[in-house]
């Protein structure tokens, strides 16, 4: 029994279904992101756990117990929104204090934990100021503190980086990775930004239209994504998508764009077969000179630093590969690649979904 | 700052010559608005004599003080002679509670129809917002039949509750449209935080609420202050409120007509309203706008 | 939407905003809608001094509607109403157009034509009363300064009374439309009239053009306000002409009243009332629906 089961959940407002049927499990002191575009229903599954926005079925629970029936502030949650939410008229300590305040926590012992949390957050100099007188990053920090220090047994964060500029970002996402570390606690964390799904995440759930697509590890939803829609949601560049048919001896596929370039696939397939082949940009290299080499011209040309990305065509269609940052593709001359199609995903061409070796 | 006129004035033409004719105008305008109250209070400081020979719009020549302390305290109204000070007390004794209290309504109201909503929260705000803007012809019979059977008839009190009922559909818009604009995720996190309906209300809406709150009042003691039909209606005699005093004092017919008298009273009866509007005009002008437009 | 009751916890805390709102809900029920119907009944019995429920039908609006004098308060109410609307209008607008231009004085300008606003409409009639009294006013000064011909006498001709009301309400509330205009003028986004100006557009172009245009949900607002003033109007009258000379300056309000507390005729007072109803309804209901549904986000 895991620590947190989410069973069968729904809500529909007005005939309009928000979640269908959600099913989670989550161990105790594991990080799950829900992620998904906007609309996909992962704020709403967030808000059903918070007890802010009621199911219309099924069940959550939390140690065994259902907890649908407890009020917000009983189910030992602690939420970290958007917006932060930090109440305007107090300072950061009465913010920080205020659900020890309504628990009827004793004054000195609250000086003492407000203390305590703002040096592990380091914001003991901003404890008098108002959320008005912060910096985004600050008010981050101080809408975290007020979770934390209520040290419930599970934390919610809403978005939480959504607010802050892309340098920023990134310290407080490895701030919050180090604070699940160091604490072990127990995370539902939404977003929909993939990166920061792959970073914290110990599972990941990925939801469209109320449904969960898939669920599983960063490396396994990144690997074997479930379906086209995944492969091309987690990751970017998003994956290569060539759709075509199996041909020859089943272990080659024409590309609709450009059918006499036979592409390998990793498993043979009935000859005839509509699929849809799909290859990320780092398993494409401008190495090796085996049989299975193209010759594609470079359309285009992004050097980020660290990689250089090219943009080739192949036919109609265009392929992205990650180069080394030290190699120097020309614009318009053809390049020799090779894909490493072990790590090609085949996805059914009807239904989008992923296809294994064993699935003739 | 006008922002509209930086692109416009590109194409206006010989910049002066309607520069002059506007300010012109604008400020012709000003002294037409202004010449009513500025006739009031000159007539009130002039002895009758004066007047009686004269230019209204001349300033006194013998400036004097006694209109006023008659209007305040020996003018004849009615069948007493005690001015109107006694009036006056009877507006303030009326207004501060009815402003007090359907501004605390008005909060409240407005708190629940934001922030815990319920299916029909529009139909029942539509219903409280129409109320206020009734003609109140329409209720005055049987209003002053239910002020008679609870023995409140020509009372301060009766005034209050009035008052009270006629002003909450404005009150509870202002605090409606304030609390639309206040994040929800504040009173979501409250709750996670473990706190209630009312501890929600107080310590976190309520410290954020001060320029709604002194718009409301502002409007509320503006219309209660100025309100005639309600005060004539239900309280005509000892208890009237001021603007009715300043009627019954102005068009009383017995003895020589004391202009000067009648002009200080009015002043009188306008300084509350005109002093709040000096004050905090800023505030006065959108709780005018946000009664009007629906903010 | 927000939907912060959650949990099933179907306690006091579930029912306490429902709670907080009844009285208030209550009170506007009876004292609003109650009253109302109320009256509505009165109008349709035979109540005189003291309210008889006994069932009359529709006897006192058939009687309200012989009345000469409703028909001139109908017909002041129509003469006073578009004057007051539409010379309002022009002339809010016209000085919301002039402030815009860039015054440096508008901080002081403003607050000028509004503060009659801020009056009590029994102060705004005591002081017309007395500037508009042909012995003593105006028309007293005129001639003083050496025009002896000049006349100003409408506040007593019956002919004319009417249009003095309008001018007292006129200086009332017409810094109120301009204050509207204003705030709508301020709304207008800046570039647009800078495309008009490169474009060629003269000034007079743009503000028929574009501004005036775009002015419209104000023009709307001030519409509803002031006709709503108009029909409730009753201070000003009984203030500055006590509905006279004669009944020259009835308006459906005054007829009320003195129908209904003066001349013990309460249903056909009453079925006045309810026609003034009406008339408010038919303005404001559109009015508020179209509002309330807007904000439905």
């Amino acid at each position: 029994m895991a620590f947190i089961e989410i069973d069968r959940l729904e809500r529909s407002i007005g005939g309009n279904h928000i979640l269908k049927g959600i099913d989670v499990a989550l161990e105790k002191g594991g990080f799950l992101v829900l992620v998904g575009p906007s609309g996909c229903g992962k704020s709403t599954l967030l808000n059903a756990i918070a007890g802010l926005q009621p199911p219309t079925a099924g069940d959550i629970r939390i140690d065994g117990q259902s907890v649908l029936a407890l009020h917000p502030s009983k189910r030992d949650i602690a939420m970290v929104f958007q917006s932060y939410a930090l109440y305007p008229n107090m300072t950061v300590a009465q913010n920080i204090g205020f659900p020890l305040e309504m628990s009827g926590t004793p004054k000195a012992q609250r000086e003492d934990e407000i203390r305590a949390v703002g040096k592990t957050l380091q914001i003991e100099h901003l404890l008098d100021r108002r959320p008005g007188q912060l910096s985004g990053g600050q008010r981050q920090r101080v809408a975290m503190a007020r979770a934390l220090v209520r040290k419930p047994r599970l934390f919610l964060f809403d978005e939480p980086l959504s607010n802050l500029d892309a340098k920023l970002r990134v310290e407080v996402r490895a701030e919050i990775k180090r604070l699940h570390q160091q604490t072990g606690a127990t995370i539902i964390y939404v977003t929909h930004d993939q990166i920061e799904a792959m970073t914290l995440a110990t599972q990941i759930v990925v939801m469209k239209d109320g449904v969960i697509q898939q669920s599983g590890t960063p490396a396994e939803i990144y690997n074997r994504p479930a379906n086209m829609f995944v492969a091309d949601f987690m990751g970017s560049p998003a994956m290569n998508m060539l759709p075509g048919q199996v041909a020859g001896d089943g272990r080659h596929m024409a590309p609709d764009a450009a059918p006499d370039r036979l592409l390998p696939l990793p498993f043979a397939l009935r000859v005839g077969r509509r699929i849809v082949f799909g290859i990320r940009s780092e398993n494409i290299s401008a190495e090796g000179n085996g049989v299975e080499a193209l010759d594609l011209p470079v359309e285009i040309v992004e050097p980020t630093g660290s990689d250089v990305f090219v943009w080739l065509r192949l036919g109609s269609a265009h392929l992205s590969a990650r180069l080394p940052a030290t190699s120097d593709p020309q614009l318009n001359e053809n390049l020799r690649i090779t894909m490493d199609i072990s790590r090609a995903v085949i996805f059914d061409g009807e239904s989008r979904e992923r296809i294994d070796g064993a699935g003739h | 700052m006008s922002r509209n006129e930086a692109a416009i004035a590109t194409a206006a033409g010989p910049g002066w010559l309607n520069r002059v004719v506007i300010y012109g105008l604008l400020l012709i305008f000003a002294a037409v608005y202004l010449t009513p109250l500025f006739v009031m209070l000159a007539t009130s400081f002039k002895s009758l004599d004066e007047i009686r020979g004269g230019d209204i719009l001349a300033l006194p020549r013998d400036p004097t003080i006694e209109p006023w302390l008659k209007a305040w305290g020996s003018a004849c109204i009615g069948v007493t002679c005690e001015g109107i000070k006694g009036y006056f007390w009877n507006s303030l004794r009326m207004v501060v509670p009815a402003v007090l209290i359907s501004t605390m309504l008005g909060a409240l109201n407005g708190y629940v129809l934001t922030k815990w909503r319920f299916r029909g929260h529009k139909i029942v705000f539509g219903l409280m917002l129409f109320a206020c803007f009734i003609p109140f012809q329409s209720v005055l019979i049987p209003m002053a039949r239910v002020l008679g059977t609870l023995g409140l008839s020509n009372s301060i009190t009766g005034l209050v509750l009035v008052h009270v009922v006629y002003g909450l559909g404005f009150t509870t818009l202002f605090f409606r449209n304030y609390y639309e604009a206040f994040p929800t995720e504040l009173i979501h996190s409250a709750q996670m935080d473990g706190a209630g309906f009312f501890t929600i209300f107080r310590r976190i809406l309520l410290p954020s609420s001060a320029p709604i709150i002194v718009v409301c009042v502002i409007y509320q003691f503006t219309n209660i202050w100025n309100d005639f039909l309600f005060g004539v209606s239900f309280a005509a005699g000892e208890s009237a409120p001021m603007t009715v005093a300043l009627n019954n004092l102005v068009s009383s017919s017995t003895g020589v007509k004391e202009y000067n008298v009648d002009m200080a009273a009015a002043v009188i009866a306008a300084l509350p309203t005109l002093i709040v509007y000096v004050l905090a005009g800023r505030y006065f002008m959108r709780g005018l706008m946000a009664g009007a437009v629906k903010g | 939407m927000s939907h912060p009751a959650p949990g099933l916890k179907r306690g006091l805390q579930d029912w306490l905003p429902k709670l907080v709102l009844a009285p208030s809900f209550a009170l506007v029920l009876v004292f609003v809608y109650g009253f109302i119907v109320w009256t509505a009944v009165l109008s349709m019995s035979k109540s005189r001094i003291l309210p008889v429920y006994k069932w009359a039908g529709f006897d006192a609006y058939e009687r309200l509607f012989a009345q000469p004098s409703w028909y001139m308060a109908l017909k002041n109410l129509a003469i006073f109403g578009s004057l007051y609307i539409s010379i309002c209008i022009a002339l809010g607008l016209m000085l919301a157009i002039l402030l815009d231009q860039r015054i440096r004085i508008e901080g002081a300008l403003r607050p000028i034509y509004l503060y009659p606003m801020a009056l009590s409409f029994v102060v705004t009639g005591t002081a017309g009363k007395w500037f508009l009294n042909p012995g003593m006013g105006i028309q007293n000064t005129v001639r003083g300064w050496g025009f002896e011909s000049f006349t100003f006498d409408w506040l007593v001709r019956p002919d004319m009374a009417i249009y003095t009301v309008a001018i007292a309400g006129i200086w009332q509330a017409s810094g109120f439309v301009m204050a509207m205009f204003l705030a709508g003028l301020r709304g207008i986004d800046n570039e647009m009239l800078k495309a008009a100006t490169v474009d060629g557009a003269s000034t007079f172009t743009i503000y028929r053009r574009i501004v005036i245009p775009l002015l419209r949900p104000a023009f709307l607002s001030a519409v509803i306000v002031l006709a709503h003033m108009a029909i409730k109007s009753y201070d000003l009258v009984i203030a500055l002409t006590g509905g006279g000379p004669g009944n020259a300056t009835e308006l459906p309000s005054t007829f009320m009243y003195s129908y209904t507390f003066t001349r013990s005729q309460m249903a056909v007072g009453s079925a006045s009332a309810m026609i003034m109803l009406m008339g408010i309804a038919a303005i404001m209901v559109p009015y508020l629906y179209s509002e309330l549904r807007e904000d439905r986000r």
